[in-house]
């Protein structure tokens, strides 16, 4: 499929062969499913929700529930509002969330709908049911990224419910980011083990990673509640993981409810997760306790274990810039070569500190973000890698560099199932990656090396 | 019955409990979890198998990332409708208009792939922006020498039904421009399969060992010169009625080439659909060999077969697919089965549809268009069916609710069509429905045993299955000698 790609760098003006992001909707649904019973919709054509949900589906193999305003000819003439008061009107009467949370989509966005103008109406009309809760974020999918969407829609959630009762409660928001189920849960347990008292939103744990229990239900147990985001208003300190998904609600906290705020990389590898645990400790004036201290020296002793196996390799890296930054990080932490970064994610903040953590030594490196795979893979012909590193799209190009040792890494994830329980974050996240990387690594060797070379121990 | 949104009750029925027919065709009520998609997505998805051919999608990137490489329509030749094309529509196109990019972006395309034709996906925001996306490909035409073709499937025109027809439109621009002096007396074109895990493939091997030439598979495993000549073939069979008609019409309108509906899956109906095709042809040759090729495969496969039914017999299946003539074949293939269709539904069915679909069904049986999964799952719990099938969206349902499923729709991996498909499908459903995983999920285990769901399944000693199993084991390959291996 990708033999047509030729190691020679064909400038391209327009088009984008083989994305690395997608479209900003499906960020924001997928964080909206962080807050209790809420129902994420979608304000334009019901085609984007059905690939929403198809896609969030393959990556989670959980049923994803949203509803859409279902626009024809009509609405995208004359407007969304009377699609978004039947919409609404219906899913109160028949799903009765205790929130719905409107993302808009091009079309919507396009046609100028005003989403605030309409729930007015709504809540004027006295259709909306008490203590029922309406948020909106505006996510046009001609700007940023799917990250961005997720990032609109969490800084949303700040914007229409955190509140700021005028006293300060001993509790520190969390903001984690675009994280998977599984990674949520364990920046929540290293947050409990420091012994930090804090909120997380949004939060997809016990929403998208539910255990069989025979029922099918339309809003798992988990999700921050609208109590709890409401209560952000009072913490006393916000820690934002992810600057690209988690600052603009961080920031809101902050101009909304005078919460101020810290920023920090979502904690993937030593030194990230150091940061992370140290802010942490910090901000509750706790003391890292000795599970953590001992997760930390396992991981330090598999890396010294491992660093024959992984020093100087070249790497090929790419996913969204919250994910990959730190990744680099751990990878020059294990001595290994970032070769080319790359982020589908439009912001040159991602070139710069990507290039800040290689240093002098990783000059010859390639980083880019707003790029595409189809010139990672040039790159890759032009001057070949040791280790591919990215979501599943990633596998054509393993593939076709004869079957390069590829460890899947970030959104989406369609055809593995680690991502959905075991995380990625914290020590033991990354010792999942050690333990990824050098089982593909040595696969490799012990697929294609020559007999004489086969080994019994590594 | 199960409660739903009132506006919805017309489209559900009970067979034998009303005579009226089923409301259908109707826009998918606004706030609805609907399963259905949009004009564009039935587009794409009609088009995407040409092989030898670019497929651009102008507007966002998500339009083009949601549909890349999701459906498994294998080709034996060129991969090129496997990547993902797009032009990334920025906030500058929105304000100032995309054609420029278009532009560019086509020659760049051309330039590198040299592709046979392209197509030009119309998105919602190109609609609504005016991008003249016509002229765009006329003059790219008529500057790099090919048929650049574009799709009318703005997604808010409607759903994939109105794609489907806009794929067509597109599809039969090629139709009649290739020379068709090659092709014999005894040519058909087989529209509306997408070879899915290679279902055209097995398809043609029969027609072509009954004597039938395959000018054209529109558009599994599909290339854009077979297209050109398609209208040299003296009959069109159509598959996928709800997708392809529309092309099969303007093929008969201006070719005089005529039609029939019919369907691979299932022994009955793809021994039909040989038959029609052999039946055609006044040639005594080809239906002799036809009648030889079904006999032979139909006796390679029904001992086989009726060891599954064995197993299978009196197990309750939903089915929730996309179009109405799938439907109609999986309910009789069930039944060759054994099994009682409970639910049958469809995104997309018409008002005949579903009257064929009354017809075949027993009573009881509830029919269904445009369902969602509040809906569905309330369905499951109330019949309680052993199987579902179904498409990515419903799997997650049926699994959480401790049920069987197939994927009958694009993510299948195994061709299910043919006298061979419907044996893999009978492996399984069978795999499925009785796998020992079911007897540690709550609900059934307490099925089994008719005890409250709250009482925790104790796995040892405790096979799950329905009663009027004849108390057989959760597995029991073993003991009936079923050949599972392929």
């Amino acid at each position: 499929m990708l033999n047509a790609t030729t190691a020679e760098h064909t400038e391209r003006k327009a088009l984008r062969i083989n994305p690395a992001k997608t479209c900003q909707p499906i960020g924001a649904l997928y964080a909206a499913l962080g807050i209790h019973k809420c129902l994420p919709h979608s304000h334009g054509s019901q085609g984007c929700c059905a690939y929403h949900r198809s896609q969030l589906t393959r990556h989670f193999k959980e049923p994803v529930m949203a509803t859409t305003s279902s626009f024809t000819e009509g609405a995208s003439v004359f407007g969304g509002l009377s699609n978004m008061t039947q919409a609404l009107t219906n899913i109160f009467g028949i799903y009765q969330p205790d929130v719905v949370a409107v993302h808009t989509t091009c079309l919507s966005e396009v046609i100028g709908d005003d989403i605030p103008m309409m729930f007015k109406k709504f809540r004027e009309d006295g259709k909306l049911p008490e203590g029922a809760q309406l948020i909106h974020a505006n996510t046009p999918s001609f700007k940023g990224s799917h990250v961005t969407g997720f990032a609109n829609m969490t800084a949303a959630m700040a914007r229409y419910l955190s509140e700021r009762s005028g006293e300060v409660r001993d509790q520190l928001n969390l903001i984690p980011g675009y994280l998977d189920p599984a990674d949520m849960r364990e920046v929540k347990r290293l947050a409990t083990e420091i012994g930090a008292r804090f909120v997380m939103f949004p939060d997809t744990s016990d929403v998208l990673d539910t255990p069989q229990v025979g029922r099918f239900e339309m809003y798992p147990k988990g999700g921050a509640t609208v109590a709890q985001i409401r209560s952000a208003g009072d913490s006393f300190a916000t820690l934002g993981l992810g600057f690209w998904a988690s600052e603009a609600a961080a920031k809101e906290l902050e101009s909304k409810c005078e919460v101020p705020y810290e920023m920090g990389e979502l904690p993937i590898g030593l030194g990230a997760t150091d940061a992370f645990v140290d802010a942490i400790r910090r901000l509750a004036a706790k003391s890292v306790p000795a599970n953590i201290e001992r997760e930390r020296g396992q991981l330090i002793d598999l890396m010294s274990d491992m660093s024959q196996y992984l020093h100087r390799k070249r790497v090929a890296v790419f996913g969204d810039p919250d994910h990959v930054i730190p990744l680099v990080r751990f990878l020059v932490e294990l001595d290994m070569r970032p070769a080319y970064v790359v982020t589908g994610t439009p912001g040159k903040a991602f070139e710069e500190n990507v290039r800040q953590l290689l240093g002098p030594a990783g000059a010859d490196a390639k980083v880019k973000a707003y790029e595409d795979l189809f010139s990672l893979h040039q790159w890759m012909k032009a001057e070949p890698v040791d280790l591919l590193i990215g979501n599943t799209y990633g596998k054509y190009i393993a593939r076709a560099e004869g079957n390069l040792p590829f460890v899947r890494f970030g959104f989406p994830i369609l055809d593995r199932v680690a991502h959905r329980y075991f995380p990625t974050v914290g020590y033991r996240g990354a010792m999942r990656l050690i333990a990824a990387m050098t089982d593909a690594l040595l696969d490799q060797k012990d697929r294609e090396c020559p007999e004489e070379f086969f080994e019994l121990v590594q | 019955m199960i409660n739903v949104l009132e506006q919805r009750r017309a489209q559900i029925h009970r067979k034998g409990e009303s005579t009226a027919p089923l409301v259908c065709d109707r826009k998918s009520v606004a706030g609805s979890v609907t399963q259905r998609a949009c004009a564009f997505c039935g587009s794409r998805v009609v088009l995407y198998p040409i092989a030898d051919a670019l497929h651009v999608v102008h507007g966002p990137i998500g339009c083009a990332a949601y549909n890349w490489d999701i459906r498994g329509a294998l080709s034996s030749g060129p991969q090129l409708h496997r990547n993902s094309f797009s032009t990334d529509l920025q906030e500058l196109e929105v304000i100032y208009g995309g054609e420029k990019k278009l532009k560019q972006s086509l020659g760049e395309l051309i330039d590198h792939y040299r592709p046979k034709a392209a197509f030009v996906y119309s998105t919602c925001i190109v609609g609504v922006i005016g991008d003249d996306v016509e002229a765009v490909c006329r003059q790219v035409s008529r500057e790099k020498g090919i048929d650049v073709i574009p799709v009318a499937s703005e997604g808010f025109r409607g759903t994939k039904k109105t794609g489907y027809q806009a794929a067509c439109e597109a599809a039969y621009k090629l139709v009649g421009t290739g020379d068709t002096s090659s092709i014999g007396p005894c040519g058909i074109n087989i529209l509306g399969d997408f070879n899915i895990a290679g279902e055209s493939w097995l398809i043609r091997r029969y027609f072509e060992e009954a004597g039938i030439e395959v000018v054209a598979t529109i558009t599994g495993d599909g290339r854009v010169d077979d297209l050109r000549r398609c209208h040299g073939a003296k009959l069109n069979l159509v598959q996928c009625s709800g997708s392809m008609t529309h092309l099969a019409k303007l093929l008969e309108r201006d070719h005089a080439i005529p039609m029939r509906r019919v369907s691979f899956f299932g022994i009955e109906d793809t021994a039909a659909a040989l038959y029609e095709a052999a039946k055609f042809f006044d040639d005594p040759g080809v239906l002799e060999r036809t009648q030889v090729l079904v006999n032979r495969e139909v006796g390679r496969v029904y001992p086989e077969l009726k060891r599954y039914r064995a197993i299978l017999e009196g197990k309750k299946a939903a089915l929730y697919v996309g179009g109405a003539f799938k439907a109609f074949s999986l309910v009789k293939a069930l039944k060759l089965l054994g099994m009682k269709t409970v639910l049958a539904g469809t995104q997309t069915g018409s008002p005949e549809d579903y009257a064929l679909l009354r017809e075949i069904c027993d009573d009881g049986t509830v029919i269904v268009d445009d369902s969602n999964p509040v809906e569905l799952a309330k369905f499951i719990l109330e019949l309680d069916p052993d199987l579902f099938i179904g498409g990515v969206k419903e799997r997650p349902i049926a699994y959480k609710l401790g049920v069987g499923f197939c994927d009958h729709n694009h993510e299948r991996k195994i061709p299910l069509a043919g006298f061979e498909g419907m044996l893999h499908f009978a492996r399984e459903v069978h795999a499925s429905v009785m796998s020992p995983v079911w007897q540690f999920v709550p609900r059934r285990a307490a099925r089994a045993v008719g005890q409250p769901t709250r009482t925790p399944p104790t796995p040892v000693n405790h096979p799950a299955h329905a009663p009027g199993d004849g108390g057989r084991p959760a597995s029991i390959d073993g003991a009936l000698h079923v050949n599972s291996e392929d």
